[in-house]
C-alpha cells in the first residue's frame, strides 16, 4: 500500500458523475501533480483528499487509514489555497498558529513552531502585520507557513501560483521545489499549467473530463503520451498531430504524409511492429523540437528522416526560431536554433527525428502500443 | 477668427453647464437644509412662543429645557429605547442572517417575509401593534379566551412598561433590514477562508466567533449608525402606538419637540430640543460619513 | 452530516439544522402576525372583535369595514372615508418622486463625470442632509411655505419631499455612476457630444436598475411619511398616513377596530404592492444607502 491511496474513487453530484473511478497511489515524499484543463475534476479530487468534499464511492487512505468521512482537521493534512485564504482580521503570526491553537497546542510550543517556520520561509519580519498589508508573494509564503507549521502527512496545493505575475510565478515555483527537496514532504499539487506540472512533480496525473488520462513520471508523460489529449496538452508548443497512412516498404513501416502541394512523402518509423497497420490511417505525433534543420538534429538519434517542404511562417522567439509548414492539411511547427537560415516561402529540407515519433489510432485516439 | 471665438465660448459654456445643473440642488440644500438649521438654532436662542420672534435670550431656553421633567423623561425614554432597539435589532438581524446563510431551503420565501415590514409606514405599524398589544382586545384577551386566564400583558397601558412596547414595534419593523445587511456581509466573505478554517480544526462556534464575525465589522458599524439615527428620529411610531402616553411614559425627544412647538406654543424651547437632537445625530453621522468619503476618494 | 456544498463551506448537524429551521419559522410567524391580525379583523363585524378572539378567522365575513374605511368613515369634518386622502397622497407622491429622481440622476452624473474641486465636500453635505432630524426644519419650512403661498397645499408638500429626497436619490445615482466607465464619456466628448447629449444617449439608457431603485425608495418613503404631512398639510391636502392616524385616534364614539384595520391596510397597500412586485430593487435601495465601499 502506498502512503496516499486513492482507491477507485468516484464523485457524483446527484446523477452527474464528475470523477470516474480514479485510482492513484503515491509513496511518501512524492510530489504528485494533478494537471488538466478547467473542469477536469482536479480540484474536486483535491478537495476529496482534503475532506472538503464527500466521496461518493471508493476509498481514500492516508498511511493505510481510511479517510472517508473523517473531518478535514483530523486527517493531518494541510492545504494552500489559490487565494491564500488568510484570515484578514488576524496578524501573520496568529494566522500561522491558528490551526495549532484549534488543536489544543500550548502557547510556548505554538510560538516556537511559528518562529521556526517563519525563519524557514524568511517571513520573520512580517509576523505582526495583517494580510492586507502584504504583497502577493508574501501572502503566498504566509499561506505556506500556515500549512508547514502543522507538520502534516500530506500537503495539498490548490493552484497556488495562479494569482501571481509571471516572474513571481517562476521564482515561487523554484522555492516550492527547493522546499520539497529539503523537507521531503508528500505533496499533492493542482495546476492547469503544464510547465509547473513537468518541473515540480515526481509524478503527474493528467486529467480530463473526470478521468485520469495518464499517470506517470514527467518523462513518461512527455515522451510516451498514452493518448492525443495528453500528447497535445503537455508540452509547449503542443505536439504536432498529422493524419498519415502506414505504408510498408521492404518490411519496414513508414508514415506517408501529404505535403503542402499535395505531393506525398514517406518517413520511416523506428518501431517495426507497425507493419500490422499497413494501408491504414493513423495520426502521426511529432513534437516541434523533433523537427529541425539538419545541422541541429539530434546526433544520438538513429533515425533522422529528411523532409522537403515549404515554409509558411517564421517566428523568431529569442532563444529559438519557430517555423511552420503544412503537413497533411494541418499547420505543423518546427523548432530550430534562432540563427537558422530560413525565410517564409522558402523550400526547406527539414530533419525529422523519427525515434521520437508516435503513432495514434485515429478512432480511439490512443497511442498504438507496440 | 469668428470660428475659434465661437469654439472658445462654447467650451467655456460647456464647462459651466455641469455646475449649473448641480446648482438648483445645491441651492435647495443650502437654503432648505443648512439655512433652516441655522434658523432653527437661532430661534432656540430667542423668546419665540407661538410664532417666531427675534428677541435674544441667550441660553435661557436651554436651561429651561434641562429643568423640565418632561424633557428629562423624554431623554430617559430615549436612552432605554435606543439601547434596547439597537442591541435587539442587531442581535436578531445577525442571528437570522447567520441562520439563513446555512443553505436553507425556502430562503427565497423567508427573506422577503423578514423584510416586508420596512415597506410599511410607521403609522401602519403603530396601529397594528397598538391593537395587538391592547389588553382589551389584543394578546391578553386572546390568551384569556384560549384558556390562560391569568395571562397579563398590559404593558402598553402601564407607565413603567409602555416604552418597551415601542421597542417591540420598532424592532419588528427594522430587524429585517439589519438582517439583510448582515446577510450581504456574510455572503461577501471569501469561501476559501472558511475552508481553511475548517482544515485548521475550527468548530462552527470558533469559526463564527474568531473569523466570520470579526470580518463583519463594517456591517456592525453601518447597522449601528443607521439604527441610532432611526432611533433619534422616532416620531411616527410613538404617535400611532401610544400618543406619547400613558402620561409621559413614551415621550421621546421628537414628540417632545413637536408638542412644545405646535401645541404648547413654546417654540423657543421646541427649537432648543430640536437642536439637541441635531447635535446628537451629527456626533454620530459626521465621523462616519467623513471616514466613508475619505475611502471613496 | 449534511453535504458540504459549493456555496458555503459550513456544515451543520441534523439536530442543529432542525433547530435552525424552527427558529426561522418562528420568526416568520412573528413578522406575519400583525399583518394577519389586521387582515383577518378587517373583514369581521365589530361585534366579533369586541367579543374577543382577535386571532380567530371571521365567522361572519364582511367587506363593510373596507367600504366604510374607503368612503364613509369620519376623518375630517365630513365623513368621506380615506378615499380623498388616498388621492392626495398620489398627487403629492408622483411629482415628488419624478422630480427628485430626475434631479438625483443629474446630480449623480455631475458629481461623478464632471469632477471639480470641492465636489466631494458638496456630496458630503448632501449626504448629511439625508440624516438630519427633520424636526429641525419644521418651523422655518412652515414659514417658507407660507411666504411662498404654498402653505397647506399638495404642491407645498411635494416640494418639501423633493427637497429632502434629493440627498438620497443623488446618493443612489452617484454610487451607480461612479462605477460606470468614464472612458465612455470621454470618447463621446471626443466625438463632439455635449453635456446633455451624453447624459441622454449614454448614461440614461443604462440607468434602468438604479432608476427603479430610486423610484421605489422615494415612493415608499414619501408615501409613508407622516411628520411632514402632519406639519404642513391643510385639512384638504392631508396625505393618507395623516388621515389614517386621525381615523384611528378619533376619541369620540365607539372604536371601530375593523374599520381601522381596513384603513391601515389601504394605506399600506401601495407600498406593499411595490415591495412584492419589485422587492429585489427595494433591497438594493436599502443596501445602497447603508453599506458603503
Amino acid at each position: 500500500m502506498g502512503f496516499l491511496d486513492i482507491d477507485n474513487t468516484t464523485k457524483s453530484y446527484g446523477s452527474v458523475e464528475v470523477l470516474h473511478k480514479v485510482d492513484i497511489s503515491i509513496e511518501e515524499g512524492e510530489f504528485l501533480v494533478l494537471v488538466g484543463p478547467s473542469g477536469c475534476g482536479k480540484s474536486t479530487l483535491l478537495n476529496m483528499i482534503a475532506g472538503l468534499e464527500e466521496i461518493t464511492s471508493g476509498e481514500i487512505r492516508i498511511k493505510d487509514n481510511v479517510m472517508n468521512g473523517v473531518h478535514p482537521s483530523k486527517r493531518n493534512i494541510a492545504m494552500v489555497f489559490q487565494s491564500y485564504a488568510l484570515y484578514p482580521n488576524m496578524t501573520v503570526g496568529q494566522n500561522i498558529t491558528f490551526g495549532l491553537e484549534m488543536h489544543g497546542v500550548a502557547k510556548p510550543e505554538r510560538e516556537k513552531a511559528m518562529q521556526d517556520v517563519a525563519r524557514l520561509l524568511q517571513i520573520e519580519q512580517l509576523l505582526d502585520r495583517k494580510p492586507g498589508q502584504l504583497s502577493g508573494g508574501q501572502r503566498q509564503r504566509v499561506a505556506m507557513g500556515r500549512a508547514l507549521v502543522r507538520n502534516p502527512d500530506v500537503f495539498l496545493f490548490d493552484e497556488p501560483l495562479s494569482n501571481l505575475d509571471a516572474k513571481l510565478r517562476v521564482d515561487m515555483r523554484t522555492e516550492i521545489k527547493k522546499l520539497h527537496q529539503s523537507l521531503g514532504t508528500t505533496i499533492v499539487y493542482v495546476t492547469h499549467d503544464q510547465i509547473e506540472a513537468l518541473t515540480l512533480s515526481t509524478r503527474i496525473a493528467v486529467m480530463n473530463g473526470g478521468y485520469v488520462q495518464q499517470l506517470g513520471t514527467p518523462q513518461e508523460i512527455y515522451d510516451k503520451p498514452e493518448n492525443i489529449f495528453v500528447a497535445t496538452f503537455m508540452g509547449s508548443p503542443a505536439m504536432n498531430v498529422v493524419p498519415a497512412v502506414v505504408r510498408v516498404d521492404g518490411g519496414a513501416p513508414q508514415a506517408e504524409i501529404v505535403l503542402y502541394d499535395g505531393s506525398k512523402a514517406r518517413l520511416p518509423f523506428s518501431q517495426p511492429n507497425l507493419t500490422a497497420w499497413d494501408g491504414r490511417d493513423i495520426l502521426l505525433g511529432i513534437r516541434p523540437e523533433a523537427i529541425t534543420d539538419h545541422d541541429s538534429a539530434d546526433r544520438k538519434s538513429g533515425n533522422i528522416a529528411s523532409l522537403s517542404n515549404r515554409i509558411v511562417v517564421t517566428e523568431p522567439a529569442g532563444s529559438d526560431m519557430f517555423v511552420s509548414m503544412q503537413l497533411g492539411g494541418k499547420d505543423v511547427i518546427a523548432r530550430m536554433r534562432s540563427d537558422a537560415d530560413v525565410r517564409a516561402g522558402q523550400d526547406f529540407e527539414f530533419a525529422v527525428n523519427m525515434e521520437k515519433a508516435i503513432a495514434f489510432d485515429p478512432e480511439t485516439e490512443a497511442r498504438i502500443q507496440l | 477668427m469668428a470660428h475659434s471665438a465661437d469654439a472658445d465660448f462654447k467650451t467655456r459654456l460647456q464647462a459651466w453647464i455641469p455646475k449649473l445643473v448641480l446648482s438648483p440642488s445645491v441651492a435647495m440644500m443650502l437654503v432648505f437644509v443648512y439655512g433652516f438649521i441655522l434658523f432653527s438654532v437661532y430661534l432656540s436662542f430667542t423668546d419665540s412662543r407661538l410664532l417666531p420672534s427675534y428677541g435674544w435670550v441667550g441660553f435661557e431656553n436651554y436651561s429651561k429645557l434641562w429643568r423640565l421633567s418632561h424633557w428629562e423623561i423624554s431623554l430617559k425614554n430615549m436612552g432605554i429605547f435606543a439601547a434596547l432597539y439597537i442591541s435587539i435589532c442587531t442581535a436578531i438581524g445577525l442571528g437570522l442572517a447567520i441562520f439563513l446563510d446555512q443553505k436553507i431551503r425556502g430562503e427565497g420565501l423567508l427573506r422577503p417575509i423578514y423584510l416586508y415590514p420596512m415597506a410599511l409606514s410607521f403609522i401602519v405599524t403603530g396601529t397594528a401593534w397598538k391593537w395587538f398589544l391592547d389588553p382589551g382586545i389584543g394578546l391578553e384577551n386572546v390568551m384569556h379566551t384560549w384558556g390562560w386566564e391569568s395571562f397579563r400583558f398590559n404593558w402598553i397601558k402601564d407607565r413603567d412598561f409602555a416604552i418597551y412596547t415601542v421597542v417591540i414595534a420598532a424592532v419588528w419593523q427594522t430587524s429585517g433590514f439589519v438582517m439583510a445587511m448582515f446577510l450581504a456581509g456574510l455572503r461577501g466573505i471569501d469561501n476559501e477562508i472558511l475552508k481553511a478554517a475548517q482544515m485548521d480544526g475550527a468548530s462552527n462556534w470558533n469559526l463564527y466567533r474568531r473569523i466570520i464575525i470579526p470580518q463583519l465589522r463594517p456591517a456592525f458599524l453601518s447597522a449601528f449608525v443607521i439604527l441610532s439615527h432611526l432611533a433619534i428620529k422616532t416620531f411616527d411610531l410613538v404617535i400611532a402606538l401610544t400618543g406619547g402616553g400613558p402620561g409621559r411614559a413614551t415621550e421621546l425627544p421628537a414628540t417632545f419637540m413637536y408638542s412644545y412647538t405646535f401645541s404648547r406654543n413654546q417654540m423657543g424651547i421646541g427649537a432648543a430640543s430640536a437642536t439637541i437632537m441635531l447635535m446628537t445625530i451629527a456626533a454620530i453621522m459626521i465621523p462616519y460619513l467623513y471616514s466613508e468619503l475619505r475611502e471613496k476618494r | 452530516m449534511s453535504v458540504a456544498s459549493q456555496d458555503t463551506a459550513i456544515r451543520t448537524g441534523r439536530v442543529t439544522r432542525k433547530l435552525i429551521y424552527l427558529v426561522l419559522v418562528l420568526f416568520a410567524l412573528f413578522y406575519m402576525l400583525p399583518l394577519y391580525v389586521m387582515l383577518v379583523n378587517s373583514v369581521k363585524p365589530l361585534s366579533e372583535i369586541t367579543g374577543g378572539g382577535m386571532m380567530n378567522l371571521p365567522q361572519a365575513f364582511t367587506l363593510e369595514p373596507w367600504a366604510k374605511a374607503w368612503s364613509s368613515a369620519q376623518i375630517g369634518v365630513e365623513p368621506t372615508g380615506l378615499a380623498p386622502y388616498f388621492w392626495n397622497s398620489i398627487k403629492m407622491v408622483v411629482p415628488a418622486v419624478a422630480v427628485s429622481t430626475v434631479l438625483g440622476a443629474l446630480n449623480g452624473y455631475v458629481l461623478t463625470k464632471w469632477r471639480f474641486r470641492y465636489d466631494t465636500i458638496l456630496f458630503g453635505l448632501m449626504l448629511f442632509a439625508c440624516f438630519i432630524p427633520f424636526q429641525i426644519v419644521l418651523i422655518p419650512m412652515a414659514r417658507m411655505l407660507g411666504l411662498m403661498g404654498l402653505a397647506g397645499t399638495t404642491w407645498g408638500l411635494a416640494l418639501v419631499h423633493v427637497v429632502y429626497g434629493i440627498g438620497f436619490t443623488t446618493l443612489y445615482f452617484r454610487n451607480y455612476y461612479a462605477v460606470f466607465p468614464t472612458e465612455l464619456i470621454r470618447a463621446a466628448q471626443i466625438d463632439g457630444a455635449g453635456f446633455f447629449q451624453i447624459f441622454w444617449r449614454i448614461l440614461l439608457p443604462s440607468s434602468g436598475p438604479i432608476a427603479v431603485v430610486s423610484v421605489i425608495w422615494q415612493f415608499t418613503n414619501i408615501w409613508n411619511d407622516f411628520l411632514f404631512g402632519a406639519s404642513f398639510a391643510g385639512a384638504d391636502s392631508q396625505p393618507m398616513t395623516v388621515a389614517l392616524n386621525n381615523l384611528v385616534q378619533a376619541s369620540h364614539g365607539v372604536k371601530e377596530y375593523n374599520v381601522h384595520f381596513a384603513g391601515a391596510i389601504l394605506a399600506a397597500m401601495p407600498t406593499l404592492l411595490v415591495y412584492i412586485v419589485a422587492g429585489r430593487y427595494f433591497v438594493r435601495g436599502l443596501m445602497a444607502g447603508s453599506v458603503k465601499g
